[in-house]
């Protein structure tokens, strides 16, 4: 009982990652009919703006000591951060939410990213077929991996949670299973992250005129222009939105998983089998297929699965996609003509 | 009178041109089959060495470090900067003129940690730079493959990091050489130091990289533990570059393990231990006991990387800066003077066989890798910052002695990650070379 419920928080997590990117994913293709493979690169620029906002609120008066050497004999530098000599003690407790801080400084850099992306790019193929969008998209995927391996090098930089929430919690005494199930706090705080985000992007879908006039786009694009409405524009603030949305994901994945250039890729073609497994244009499908797919690959690592079947925790993930689009070809909650001619 | 005399007919003539040709373009015959007795020969001014060393992927950390000691190496072979250890390493040759009067030139390859990446470039710069001799690692996969393509093309290679005991176990080659320890060795240091620590009645539980360093290291520990007394609960193997450990750690919590072994390196080992750590597992207490955790191979790079979990972890490490021998004070001197950061134990090693490399070229008057091998064979040396050293010609695995390491509870600085708990004399750590089996095989001198 306590590895299930474990292993159903370890997909809970996960899945919450699947499920943003896959609702940017699904996003951007149900709004601008583009298939974006550099989506998984905007969750890695999520992940370095909280690297880039954490180097920055950190840099450090150097001070030389002279009465200390190093083993090579220059003087000691004793670093001490700006914000620390400046603020004092609040300095330090900035320091120490830089991760949930750095959300703040994600969401403009990634509005601004998405709107001049798709102005600059992605609109000089609405009209193109899939294959040159995939093209595009995937090149620019990879130009923008090299622009941060350039700059950030190539290894991973951990980014730590917040003191507060650094330990663990201890589930099972709230649920009666004694000590034995505990959780990481950040990792919970993920989960309600990714559960508050998703919410707020239906809401805003949902209960907005705005989200009712992309939504009536998404299904009539023609007729929501012939009624006067600038429809592309609107598509642009979503594209931008489907681009913040990615850059949250990953800013708040860092202390998770430390940040390298290339852990977008490690995200894009699992998220694009989640988008496949919920059916192209769903929303509600990508949410689902996300959350899904990441509690079916965490119980597929657990030993007693493993046992009986060697492997199968790196290949779960693509025996359901091939067993759902068997019987069940448009995904779990595909609608019709959605990528069909 | 007449038949006494020898008549000079076109018959004669032709054949005195051609024994005459034949004796002139004997010597140029020999200079060049003497010349191409042996792969990349060098010829001219300079002689070429290649770095194969990992600039992307979960090893970059050490790659770049490895690079910087090359180009250190380079620098003090060639008479640059304050000659480091070629002013403690002994018995030397080396005279800070290059090797054999030739200027030390190199080319890098990127491995990007792949074996197919890692042979591509290393055949690049045999094929295309001249490379006489190829040094790197920071994977035992990658080592393996490389060491391999090196014996075929018949070029010396000088191992870096590389931990499995197959390098210079099963899959030795006579071109290869390993300065580094290995897991067997992790394991015989660290025996005794955890029975010391964490008593006889442990159950361990063991996370293992996926490939053939992982598996020599678990085997190595498991070996080492079992025979202290303790049970093995659990052996998981993790795929390489897993990223998110969370399905992996979880299970353990309920195994009734009360030590996590975490047969994990570089960027891996930086999450699976940042994430057991989050687990809550070191504030755990299981069987009466607490909850540790074992990392049996260490480097500073690594700990660095993984922050306050590394304080208290013990592990197994060739070499730490720390050493206050007068070859490491010297090593450590010259490269944090050239780089500003003190080297990690893959520096150190990569800096190391570059000069013994350079030393045997010099005691061997050639770059044959014939007359090499038979230099670097049973060499005995000191100066190098682990004491008397051998390199034993059964298996071409260097024996010396190894440190124990904990995570610094308390560093002093932001280099100060790892405090040596003990130093495991070399007797300690010795085997017979016939428990991995293996063959040299003949020594490669092929003209390439």
């Amino acid at each position: 009982m306590d590895a299930i419920i474990l292993q159903i928080l370890n997909g809970l997590d996960k899945g919450g990652a699947y499920a943003l990117i896959a609702l940017g994913l699904t996003l951007t293709f149900g709004t601008l009919g583009v298939v974006n493979f550099a989506h998984g690169a905007l969750f890695m620029l999520g992940a370095f703006c909280a690297v880039s906002f954490n180097k920055l609120i950190s840099l450090e008066q150097v001070v030389l000591d002279a009465t200390q050497k190093t083993a090579w004999g220059t003087a000691l530098e004793i670093r001490t951060p700006y914000i620390e000599v400046w603020f004092g003690d609040i300095g330090t407790v900035l320091l120490d939410y830089s991760v949930p801080l750095s959300i703040l400084f994600a969401i403009p850099v990634m509005l601004i990213f998405g709107v001049v992306m798709e102005r600059g790019l992605i609109k000089h193929f609405y009209n193109r077929p899939h294959a040159d969008q995939i093209l595009v998209t995937f090149g620019l995927a990879i130009v923008l991996q090299e622009i941060i391996k350039h700059y950030f090098g190539a290894n991973p930089i951990p980014q730590f949670a917040p003191d507060i929430v650094a330990g663990s919690a201890n589930i099972g005494l709230w649920l009666g299973l004694g000590d034995s199930v505990v959780y990481p706090w950040w990792r919970l705080v993920y989960f309600a992250f990714s559960a508050i985000v998703i919410f707020g992007v239906f809401a805003f879908l949902q209960f907005t005129t705005f989200g009712m006039v992309v939504r009536a786009g998404m299904r009539d694009r023609e007729m929501v222009s012939l009624l006067g409405i600038n429809i592309e524009r609107r598509f642009t603030i979503i594209f931008g939105l489907a681009a913040v949305v990615a850059g949250m994901a990953g800013a708040m994945y860092t202390p998770i998983l430390p940040p390298d250039y290339h852990m977008g890729m490690d995200f894009l073609v699992l998220s694009f089998v989640v988008v496949v497994v919920g059916g192209m244009g769903s929303l509600g499908g990508a949410v689902a297929a996300g959350f899904l797919l990441g509690v079916l690959q965490s119980f597929a690592s657990m030993n007693e699965i493993k046992s009986i079947i060697p492997g199968i925790d790196q290949i779960i993930i693509y025996l359901v996609a091939v067993v759902i689009l068997l019987t069940l070809p448009r995904g779990l909650m595909g609608r019709k003509g959605v990528m069909e001619d | 009178m007449s038949g006494s005399k020898r008549k000079f007919t076109r018959r004669t003539a032709l054949k005195t041109g051609a024994a005459a040709g034949a004796a002139l373009a004997a010597p140029m015959i020999f200079i060049r089959s003497a010349q191409a007795a042996y792969c990349n020969a060098p010829r001219g001014g300079s002689v070429t060495l290649g770095f194969n060393v990992p600039q992307t992927g979960a090893y970059a950390d050490e790659g770049a470090d490895e690079l910087r000691a090359y180009k250190l190496a380079v620098k003090h072979l060639n008479g640059g900067g304050d000659g480091g250890m070629l002013n403690t390493f002994k018995p030397s040759v080396l005279k800070g003129n290059g090797i054999l009067g030739k200027k030390v030139k190199f080319v890098t390859g990127d491995t990007q940690t792949k074996s197919d990446a890692a042979r591509a470039s290393a055949k690049r710069m045999i094929e295309k730079d001249g490379a006489v001799m190829i040094t790197g690692g920071s994977s035992s996969g990658v080592a393996i493959a490389v060491q391999g393509l090196c014996q075929e093309a018949g070029v010396i290679f000088m191992a870096g990091l590389t931990h499995s005991n197959d390098t210079t176990g099963k899959d030795k080659r006579r071109n290869g050489f390993r300065h580094f320890f290995n897991a067997y060795m992790s394991g015989a240091a660290l025996g005794p130091v955890l029975e010391k620590e964490y008593g006889k009645q442990r159950r361990a539980y063991h996370l293992t990289a996926d490939y053939t360093w992982g598996w020599t290291q678990e085997e190595s520990m498991k070996n080492t533990t079992e025979a202290l007394g303790w049970q093995t609960s659990k052996t998981v193997k993790t795929p390489v570059g897993a990223g998110d450990f969370s399905q992996y750690i979880t299970p353990v919590l309920n195994s009734g393990a009360d030590v996590l072994i975490l047969n994990h390196y570089g960027k891996d080992m930086i999450n699976s231990l940042t994430q057991a750590v989050q687990f809550g597992l070191r504030d755990k207490q299981v069987n009466g006991k607490n909850f540790e955790i074992v990392v049996p191979l260490f480097s500073r790079l690594m700990a660095q990387g993984a922050g306050e979990a590394i304080k208290g972890i013990l592990g197994s490490t060739n070499w730490n800066w720390s050493l206050q021998d007068a070859a490491s004070r010297a090593f450590v001197k010259s490269f944090g003077a050239e780089y500003g950061t003190p080297p990690s134990m893959a520096a150190h090693t990569c800096y190391v066989q570059t000069l013994l490399y350079a030393n045997a070229c010099e005691m061997a008057g050639t770059f044959s890798p014939a007359q090499v091998v038979k230099s670097l064979e049973g060499f005995k040396f000191d100066g190098m910052g682990n004491g008397p050293t051998e390199y034993r010609a059964s298996d071409h695995q260097c024996f010396k002695d190894v440190l124990v390491v904990r995570g610094n509870q308390n560093p002093t600085s932001q280099f100060d990650l790892l405090e040596v708990v003990e130093v495991t004399p070399r007797s300690q750590v010795e085997y017979d070379p016939a428990i991995f089996g293996g063959n040299l095989g003949p020594v490669n001198t092929k003209a390439c």
